[in-house]
């Protein structure tokens, strides 16, 4: 499935609810599908800083696909970047570093989370991008 | 006039405001209080009539505006009675006021002195005086706290020495809501020797303060936090020790004379305030101060308490509460957490539900240290709020713990 496809389809999924509140159960649901991180890569340097709840997230190369793991101490957050592991996970290092990730706004998750400041999920982001980024040399 | 909270509402346009499809429900007073009607139409009035800059101006916009400006001075002295208007200096609010006192009471410090401060300071009365005590190789020392969030009063006389010069401390925690005993802190550092710096951020909206019953030798605080506006705050300091420290800032208006090889400084409140201030600040945080001193504050005071031992109840009944600061002496804040769920979780589904309550580390990493958690939620109360605001609270609180467990 390519990204974009990916998208659409999270899209879908959250347009079934109209109430926030159940947009928020989805989330958390979603956050139980994550690819957990190894606890051996659950370290300080692998935390997302700009996160008010603690997030670790790993990045491996497996043949020419970036795969990521993560974990959260905060459910909703869990729930976030199980979203963005879902989309941008098992990607190459360039698709995840041009993706637009333009669901994110067309769900509404900037303008629910964002105003708190405290969600990360622009961190959560930037730091995939940066692993792929890095990754990519390798 | 009698308190009426529906009457006091009535003066705030924004908590007539929704969140989605929820009506507001603002429990983050100890972040920012609301602003009433009154000082909304000062702020814009000025601007559309009266607009100008202070002092010096042969203008008449200019004098209006620095007759009101120094007449928001004199309702601040009235309202925590300072014995003269030049002991109110404008800041930019509270951290800004304790930058002020460590940069220049600083100046009159040595080697070795020692500062005492304590384990429930906002990071803003901590991190200045760190900040000073390495530049001028200064001991500071904090008063620990117990579990129940109090200070250990009984440590007071052991920490004070000869050579402590100042005490800066605050009047209610910011995430904990204890009162401190202020009036023995303050005697008993005098005692030393040691001037008492007290910060009001917390209290000034709840409680009215006398500066010279309290016999303080500085007071700070924010005007946002008292229904004014942002960027704006006080400092209050005893004449003799105002005049005793050098100017914080250099610029215009702190200035008497000034030739190319030195300038000799203006006096009080002036040389504390250099360049154009906040005027506008200075100008809302009056017309607030105005406001508060027209309310029935000890009718006040039993609203905030009753709002208080009502939330607390209420939230007591929820499975696995845990409340971080439980002094007796207490003021409308109650920070919690609950078992098995994140701060961060409870504050997004709260907010879902438009009820506006502060989660983290509230500035106070080293309580949270002591308590040895990440952060709390926090609910901090203001007498607009009722008992009703409490209910909803309590319902999107179960609400929210039953999504997340």
């Amino acid at each position: 499935m390519s990204i974009t496809d990916k998208e659409n389809e999270l899209v879908e999924s959250f347009a079934i609810y109209d109430d926030w509140m159940e947009k928020y159960e989805y989330i958390i649901e979603l956050g139980k599908d994550l690819p957990i991180i190894d606890s051996a890569n659950k370290t300080e340097e692998n935390i997302i800083k700009g996160c008010q709840s603690t997030v670790w997230l790993y990045a491996e190369k497996k043949e020419d696909k970036i795969v990521f793991t993560a974990d959260a101490d905060a459910i909703i957050a869990k729930g976030i970047i199980a979203i963005l592991v879902d989309v941008l996970s098992n990607e190459t290092s360039d698709t995840i570093i041009n993706a637009r990730l333009d669901f994110i706004k067309e769900i509404g998750l900037q303008e629910h989370l964002s105003p708190t400041r405290s969600n990360g999920l622009v961190a959560m982001v930037k730091q995939m991008k940066m692993y792929a980024l890095a990754l990519k040399m390798k | 006039m009698p308190f009426d909270v529906n009457n006091i509402r009535q003066q705030f346009p924004i908590l007539h405001t929704k969140i989605g499809k929820y009506p507001l429900i603002y429990f983050d007073n100890g972040a920012t209080s609301q602003k009433p009607q009154v000082v909304i139409d000062c702020i814009n009035d000025y601007y559309e009539t009266e607009n100008a800059n202070i002092h010096r101006g042969v203008h008449h916009l200019s004098q209006v505006s620095t007759e009101k400006y120094e007449q928001a001075r004199k309702t601040i002295q009235t309202y925590i009675n300072a014995q003269h208007d030049y002991e109110v200096i404008f800041t930019q609010g509270t951290t800004d006021g304790i930058n002020l006192v460590a940069h220049s009471f600083g100046k009159l410090l040595n080697a070795g002195d020692e500062i005492l401060i304590s384990q429930m300071e906002h990071h803003s009365n901590i991190v200045p005086w760190q900040m000073l005590a390495e530049e001028r190789g200064l001991v500071l020392k904090y008063i620990p706290m117990n579990q129940a969030g109090e200070l250990e009063m009984g440590q007071l006389d052991n920490l004070l020495t000869d050579k402590t010069k100042l005490v800066s401390i605050t009047h209610i925690s910011n995430a904990l809501g204890t009162i401190n005993p202020i009036e023995k802190i303050i005697s008993a550092a005098h005692k030393v020797g040691a001037k008492v710096l007290i910060d009001g951020a917390q209290s000034l909206q709840h409680m009215q303060i006398d500066v010279q019953k309290l016999d303080c030798d500085f007071l700070v605080f924010s005007g946002h936090k008292v229904f004014g506006p942002t960027g704006v705050g006080v400092l209050y300091g005893k004449e003799a020790l105002l005049n005793a420290m050098p100017p914080y800032q250099g610029g215009g208006d702190m200035i008497k004379k000034v030739t190319m090889e030195k300038t000799t400084y203006n006096g009080l409140p002036h040389k504390f305030e250099a360049g154009t201030p906040n005027i506008i600040g200075g100008i809302g945080l009056g017309k607030a101060i105005e406001w508060l001193a027209e309310q029935d504050l000890e009718a006040i005071k039993e609203h905030e308490d009753e709002l208080l031992t009502y939330a607390t109840a209420q939230l007591s009944e929820i499975e696995g509460m845990q409340f971080y600061g439980t002094s007796e002496a207490k003021g409308s804040t109650i920070s919690f957490l609950i078992e098995g769920t994140h701060p961060y979780d409870v504050g997004t589904l709260l907010n879902q539900q438009g009820i506006a309550v502060r989660t983290g580390h509230h500035c106070t990493q080293p309580i949270m240290a002591f308590y040895k958690i990440p952060g709390t939620i926090r609910a901090s109360f203001s007498f607009y709020n009722t008992k009703e605001e409490i209910d909803q609270f309590i319902i999107a609180l179960k609400k929210a713990v039953s999504m997340l467990s």
